[in-house]
């Protein structure tokens, strides 16, 4: 790796709707080490918000701790950013969204955070359905305190120490499809053509959207017999290839429509999915549990949009808060008024 | 036997079972008797149990208009066979005992030195209504009603009281006035009212407090109506006694004040986090955002938000908590009332933090000091938390009314606008101390399309927000913290000091709570010659009349509610002053509210048996001539 980022760009590089190059997107050299699956993903992101056209500034970044939670740093420079404490970055996102719904939250996690010390916050944001990209970078270790095991971490699978991994595994995506999250994807950070049309989708879903992306751990989960690695993810990968096509964009190509499902997003835009099970309906819970248990079960990973529920509430229309963010609001749309309290005394006396 | 004689100063106390709706009947005796002019201070000692345990109410009427309980009963009304031995051990000789004689008394509960008023209360409800729960909810008017015939209590008051409860349910109106007359009838056809302890109307002044146009509240209540008024706009929390009735009243309020009457929408957010530290997160999410948000807790809360108050005060993010005090450690007691989270709040969380709080000491205050809070929060960027306690927050206090400026406007602090971001020539410092006080600028996420984003991190970092492990860098945002502390000292309410009439080296200290009885100990001793200069403290930091009253005496009670004397070792911790012998602690802890008598006792035990020599009026005269 090296370590000083250069700042030369090619004069022609592409530019999108709002002028800005891709550059305009990145962040702070990474830390990470070499191969890293999360510098992918901070990779992945960049190219799917410059692809969106979102401006840098409106989007939050939140994460907790672990090497998964230092990414934010390392991509879009020009949003304000949350680093908070282990496993509850989904609490200060809930109060970030709660005072400014204009906003965009991408949330970034890894197993430990999310699945051990923060499952509890993991689970109450996923049923209030709180309008976020949630992006677990899974490697079924603890990177930044030197190779523990993680709860994602498949049963029968070694460690760096050559212990056999003998709990029971917690799957994310399935949890949440349990518990109500309403866009649930897996993908793989080596699967670019899979994952930023993915994040795409995740960020345009109006709710609580969970990806799930397995990031193998190059210093200390790669090795041979280990379920988190590259190799054995790229066997083990059942992909469904995803196309997003944003809002007002014509849709031109075709394909066999047996297998393919084409999910209508809030904002317009559309999500495509090619499926290898014609059976497999992704906007039913049970099929979606049943399609990753089967693939689970022959040794398989199964990878694409899991499940999607189209049109949901999200928290701010469960609570009925207004249009207008609450960080917005004045003075006097906020405080009553001494008259107001001269009628509290009256009632108290 | 002579009976006790009392107008207008006295202890009542009802033994109830709890669960049986006697709360509201007790809270309109106590009501009555405020409105008929006379001061009042009820208080609920109740058990951590939604039905059928024991629980009392207890009423301190004081025509000087003490506050805090007196200790000892006058007049106990029991209507719980389960607590009666206790209960009538304790009536004070020459008191009465009232009791249900539906079943005669048991020989074994009578003692000589106290006057028996049986009135058959069972007999009655049975006699008069059908339905179980009538004759249980009942139950608890008809002794209300006997009351206002046996202690003189106005009638008519008790009468609009009634309307006032069931205003929007006024079926309920006459039922209820009708229990009141049962009650009423049978006292006064079967014993000489009014007995000897009563009440007549009165000029209604609570000493200490001011005089003032009072009002009767909680301090819950209060401190959320100071959220209100402070423009908080989210709410986050896990209910835990004694403090869920703060963001219940923040609730009741907000739905009536802030739903947007063309769109219906709510101008706030209330969530029920999953727990402590989820609510506090939120809050710090909220305030990080550019919103005004807070969440309200109990010393168990407060420790598993301890992480977060550690983030918040590094990170430096505002933030508004809270702490209605309970007896701890651990669960503790729930339901009873302590000063012992002041260590732990002052310091919570690992490395070096210190936090502001802000001690109320009557609902007035919870409200002003809440409205206060906001602005110190985004002011200083730091959390602040409110110290009250269950004795505060849940029972209803003789109050200054509330009181709100219509000039008073927010400070929302240093937060750079777009505006200001463009007219910047130099690079934006997150934590750069620009005005030399040790406080940084910040931005809101979203303000500016190219300039002001930064990285909010528990990590070190350097003045542009860019993490570091640079030691250098390091120290010098902790010293700019620090300094940032010195500055708060500036901003947070001054103590009061009250000056004894004589001279005197002696004083007393506390705060919160244990004024009224402090102040009315103060007294007790005054008149036995013993002078002590007090000061109530307000804040922390302690700022220089807190070191100068230190200095300026050479015994200094303490006088607080818990076992480690937790204000005194702030205050030799957080101090100059070479205080270590002159700080005497006044301790009680078992979970009620301490009694003036017990104060003046301990003080003039120490006095008198301790290593200081007494102090009398004469003696003070002489050590300031000599």
């Amino acid at each position: 790796m090296t370590y000083v980022k250069p700042s030369f760009r090619h004069p022609e590089a592409p530019i999108n709707d709002l002028g800005r190059t891709r550059q305009d997107y990145e962040g702070g050299l990474s830390t990470l080490c070499a191969g890293c699956g999360h510098d992918s993903i901070s990779a992945a992101i960049i190219d799917a918000c410059f692809e969106l056209n979102i401006e840098p500034h409106k989007v939050a970044k939140l994460s907790g701790i672990g090497c998964s939670s230092k990414t934010p740093a390392y991509f879009l420079s020009g949003s304000h950013s949350f680093n908070s404490v282990h496993g509850r970055m989904p609490s200060v996102a809930t109060g970030a969204n709660l005072a400014n719904r204009d906003l965009i939250y991408i949330g970034i996690s890894g197993d430990g955070d999310t699945a051990s010390i923060g499952l509890g916050q993991f689970a109450h944001v996923v049923r209030r359905n709180l309008n976020m990209t949630y992006i677990v970078e899974n490697n079924g270790c603890y990177g930044l305190t030197k190779g523990q095991d993680s709860a994602t971490m498949d049963t029968g699978s070694p460690n760096k120490k050559g212990d056999i991994n003998m709990y029971s595994p917690i799957d994310l995506a399935r949890l949440a499809i349990e518990i109500g999250a309403t866009f649930v994807g897996r993908s793989f950070s080596g699967d670019k053509q899979q994952l930023i049309p993915l994040i795409k989708a995740a960020i345009s879903h109006r709710g609580f959207a969970l990806l799930d992306v397995v990031s193998p751990c190059v210093t200390f989960n790669n090795h041979s017999e280990s379920t988190k690695s590259y190799e054995y993810v790229r066997g083990a990968n059942s992909g469904m290839p995803v196309d997003f096509v944003p809002m007002r964009q014509e849709i031109t190509a075709t394909y066999d429509s047996g297998a393919t499902c084409e999910v209508c997003m809030h904002d317009g835009s559309v999500v495509r999915l090619y499926k290898q099970d014609n059976d497999y309906d992704i906007e039913d819970r049970q099929s979606a549990l049943e399609a990753t248990s089967h693939y689970a079960r022959e040794g398989k990973i199964l990878t694409g949009l899991l499940y999607i529920q189209r049109d949901s509430e999200e928290l701010h229309d469960v609570l009925g808060t207004a249009r207008r963010p609450l960080n917005s609001m004045t003075e006097q749309q906020l405080c009553p008024g001494s008259r107001f309290l001269d009628s509290i005394n009256a009632g108290l006396r | 036997m002579q009976a006790k004689q009392s107008i207008n100063d006295f202890v009542i106390k009802f033994a109830n079972v709890n669960g049986t709706g006697s709360a509201s009947a007790n809270s309109m005796f106590a009501k009555a008797i405020f409105r008929m002019g006379i001061p009042v201070s009820p208080r609920n000692i109740f058990p951590s149990n939604i039905q059928g345990m024991p629980t009392w109410y207890e009423v301190r009427v004081s025509q000087d208009g003490y506050l805090g309980r007196r200790g000892g009963t006058d007049i106990m009304v029991c209507v719980n066979p389960q607590s009666i031995k206790r209960d009538v051990a304790e009536v004070e000789s020459g008191g009465y005992f009232i009791y249900d004689s539906t079943k005669p008394l048991d020989l074994r509960l009578v003692r000589e030195d106290v006057n028996y008023i049986g009135i058959p209360f069972t007999d009655i409800c049975l006699r008069e209504y059908t339905d179980a729960r009538q004759r249980l909810l009942f139950k608890n008017v008809i002794y209300v009603g006997a009351l206002s015939a046996l202690m003189n209590i106005d009638f008519n008051v008790l009468k609009d009281l009634v309307a006032d409860q069931f205003k929007g349910k006024e079926k309920l109106i006459t039922p209820n006035i009708y229990a009141l007359e049962l009650g009423h009838q049978y006292a006064s056809t079967h014993f000489d009212c009014p007995i000897g302890i009563h009440l007549e109307r009165g000029h209604r002044v609570a000493k200490h407090i001011e005089d003032f146009d009072n009002i009767l509240m909680d301090g819950n209540t209060a401190a959320a109506l100071g959220a209100v008024y402070a423009g908080a706009t989210v709410a986050a929390w896990y209910p835990i006694t004694p403090s869920t009735s703060v963001v219940d009243a923040f609730d009741k309020y907000c739905r009536r004040l802030r739903i947007d009457p063309g769109t219906g929408k709510k101008n706030y957010a209330i969530i029920q986090a999953e727990d402590e530290l989820s609510a506090l997160g939120m809050v710090i999410g909220a305030n990080w955002n550019g919103a005004r948000a807070f969440t309200a807790t109990s010393g168990p809360g407060v420790s598993l938000m301890s992480e977060f108050l550690g983030l918040a005060y590094f990170a430096e993010v505002p933030t508004v908590l809270i702490d209605v005090q309970r007896a701890g450690p651990s669960t503790g007691m729930p339901t009873r009332t302590q000063q012992s989270d002041v260590l732990m709040a002052a310091y919570a969380s690992h490395g070096d933090t210190k936090h502001v709080l802000l001690f109320p000491a009557t609902p007035a205050e919870c409200f002003s000091m809440t409205v206060e809070a906001f602005d110190l929060a985004e002011r200083l960027q730091t959390p602040i938390i409110i110290m009250s306690d269950l004795d505060l927050g849940m029972n209803e206090w003789m109050s200054p009314p509330l009181e709100f400026d219509d000039n008073f406007r927010y400070d929302r602090g240093k937060v750079l606008s777009a505006e200001d971001l463009d007219r910047m020539e130099e690079r934006f410092g997150r934590y750069k101390d620009v005005d030399g006080d040790g406080i940084p600028y910040r931005t809101y996420p979203g303000a500016h399309p190219e300039k002001g984003a930064y990285f909010t991190r528990g990590s070190s970092r350097d003045e542009y927000a860019a993490y570091t492990e640079d030691g250098a860098e390091y120290v010098r945002n902790m010293d700019r913290l620090l300094k940032k502390f010195e500055t708060a000292k500036s901003l947070v309410p001054e103590p009061k000091i009250k000056q004894s009439e004589m001279e005197t080296r002696h004083g007393a200290v506390f705060f919160g709570t244990t004024a009224s009885p402090a102040y009315e100990a103060i007294e007790i001793l005054e008149k036995e010659g013993i002078d002590l200069d007090t000061m109530r403290i307000r804040s922390f930091p302690f700022n220089m009349d807190v070191e100068k009253f230190i200095r300026e005496h050479d015994r200094i009670f303490v006088i607080e509610q818990n076992r480690d004397g937790q204000m005194r070792r702030l205050m030799l911790n957080e101090t100059s002053a070479e205080a270590k012998e002159k700080l005497i602690p006044i301790l009680e802890y078992d979970g009620l509210p301490v009694t003036a008598r017990k104060i003046a006792g301990m003080i003039r035990n120490y006095i008198t048996h301790g290593n200081v020599t007494p102090l009398t009026r004469r003696a003070a005269v002489e050590e300031e001539t000599a």
